[in-house]
């Protein structure tokens, strides 16, 4: 098959395990990545012409590691290059290398690859931008649109990344047991970052698409960890969040509430598999943050109108992750929930004390202002909401709280007339 | 005639599609299969989702072990099927070979149909 986009997705798909297994091979990233780019190039030229080989993956391993390896002969004996036919005649050593490829290192070379851009010396967004460059191949362009910064700036953000990277000494054999759970729990703490700086971005197109690689991501990892349920949990988190982007903003950008999309926009393919996955995760016996945090998605997902929703058990499971995992964040969640099944008084008085250490955070304000609005108690609902406006992340964050402010006005103008 | 178009492909290549991909190719094979369907050939058609979503049942055991995966770890995935109803073998390849056309990579399995049972779902209903 000759066509571009064959090929495009093919080498995308490849990348993961191919660069992962040439970074085992020299053990350093920019030559693994060198040796990925010379094979790539060679892929667009050869398969056209020859058709795809039999293993895309195998054949860019074996045809990176000639290129890089040409490539230091060269450099120090300024030896010839063998003729291109040798090197894309494959055949049999492809078959042997595939063979092998279906080992053990399969899957340490890929979490291996992933782990690296999760040093926790990285700031969260040196490990998005990290991840997105290696492990997804993203152009440094694409990820500087998407943070709105220079490209210059950008690749610099990323070869500094990539410096300390290479200083961190990531052991290169085959992980412990131990290890490998260690790293894969820091590799899926990673994939939701990258997840939720696409899904914060509100409408921006460029990081939108974030959201989609951390799944394609999750779902990468997930084929090497068929058995382990948080790793289904965190996929099914994220296709059941994402099927909702359709419907989160209206034509203007603005924020669409949960309660207030058109249901019918949801992705109904991304939330069956969604909960396809939770049921999986289920049987296990083995709870975790993610899977509560999916089963909270799914309980949205599963309602199929706003009315419908089980607040009960949201408040339930929301219960259930602040003993996983305390924070703030989570009790204010729970509070939005509680608001609903035992009213606003008690959600209001669940989110006080949460003042010290939430009073930076933007939607504590507008939770408490619309707790506070539920109240009756317009003056102190508008103050909350000057402060959100005043931390909103994004314009449609603070559009969205400007519409609750234009209602109070409005009111009491009413009022007074 | 009936037979079974079974769909293999590289699942980590086609949800590497990006959307406008994706929706190309489906576009494409909407028309093989509306021609299909005028002609009266068309039976029930499907797409899965990724095997990391599927469960499977080992009978290898008593009482059988439930596996999280697909039944086989292979690099092409059953990705969905085509029933279509055609005279011959010789139709039923041109029918995959419109397929292949509109949808790169993988293979098509064209496997006759032994006995089909219609949904019944309505049925269950009335």
């Amino acid at each position: 098959m000759s066509d571009p986009a064959w090929i495009n997705a093919a080498l995308t798909a490849a990348r993961p395990q191919a660069l992962g297994a040439l970074l085992r091979y020299f053990r350093d990233l920019d030559t693994a990545e060198e040796a990925f780019q010379d094979a790539c190039l060679r892929a667009l030229k050869t398969w056209p012409v020859n058709g795809p080989p039999r293993d895309p993956r195998a054949w860019l391993i074996m045809v990176g590691r000639n290129a890089a390896l040409d490539g230091v002969r060269r450099r120090t004996r300024q030896t010839e290059l063998p003729p291109e036919e040798t090197i894309s005649d494959l055949d049999d050593t492809e078959e042997a290398l595939a063979e092998r490829l279906d080992g053990a290192h399969y899957r340490d070379d890929i979490l291996r690859l992933l782990f690296i851009c999760c040093h926790p010396d990285l700031p969260d967004t040196q490990q998005i931008a990290l991840a997105l460059r290696i492990v997804c191949g993203l152009t440094v362009p694409q990820i500087a649109k998407a943070f709105l910064v220079s490209e210059a700036a950008m690749e610099q953000r990323i070869t500094r990344a990539k410096g300390r990277v290479a200083q961190a000494d990531v052991p290169y054999g085959a992980p412990s047991a131990v290890e490998r759970s260690e790293r894969l729990a820091a590799v899926a703490a990673m994939i939701y970052l990258v997840f939720n700086a696409g899904y914060s971005a509100g409408n921006n197109p460029a990081r939108g698409e974030f959201c989609g690689e951390a799944i394609r991501l999750a779902r990468l990892l997930l084929r090497l960890f068929q058995t382990e349920p948080e790793i289904m949990g965190l996929t099914a988190l994220m296709l059941l969040q994402h099927a909702r982007a359709d419907a989160r903003f209206d034509e203007n950008g603005g924020i669409v509430l949960l309660e207030d999309q058109d249901r019918s926009k949801w992705d109904g393919k991304l939330i069956a598999e969604g909960l396809a996955l939770i049921d999986k995760a289920v049987r296990a016996q083995r709870p975790g943050p993610y899977q509560v945090q999916a089963a909270l998605a799914a309980l949205h997902a599963r309602a199929a109108r706003a009315e419908d929703t089980d607040w009960a058990n949201i408040d339930a499971l929301y219960g259930v992750l602040e003993r996983m995992q305390p924070s703030p964040v989570v009790t204010l969640n729970r509070a939005v929930a509680v608001a609903k099944v035992r009213g606003p008084a008690e959600a209001l008085a669940m989110v006080e004390p949460l003042a010290d250490r939430l009073g930076g955070y933007f939607h504590f304000h507008g939770a408490r202002g619309a707790f506070l609005l539920q109240l009756g108690r317009a003056q102190e609902a508008h103050t909350a909401f000057d402060r959100a406006i005043a931390l909103a992340g994004t314009p449609a964050e603070a559009a969205h709280i400007r519409m609750h402010l234009d209602r109070l006005i409005r009111e009491n103008v009413e009022r007074a007339g | 005639m009936q037979y079974a178009i079974l769909c293999y492909n590289d699942e980590d290549v086609v949800w590497s599609w990006s959307q406008e991909e994706d929706k190309a190719v489906m576009d494409r094979l909407a028309v093989v299969g509306e021609r299909l369907t005028k002609a009266g050939k068309l039976g029930t058609s499907l797409r899965l989702l990724p095997t990391t979503a599927a469960t499977t049942l080992r009978k290898t055991q008593e009482p059988p072990l439930v596996i999280d995966g697909p039944f086989a770890e292979t690099k092409e995935q059953l990705l969905g099927f085509y029933l279509i109803d055609v005279a011959d073998l010789e139709e039923a390849l041109s029918v995959a070979r419109e397929l292949a056309a509109a949808n790169p990579g993988g293979a098509y399995e064209i496997r006759p149909v032994a006995l089909f049972n219609p949904d019944r779902r309505a049925q269950a209903a009335s």
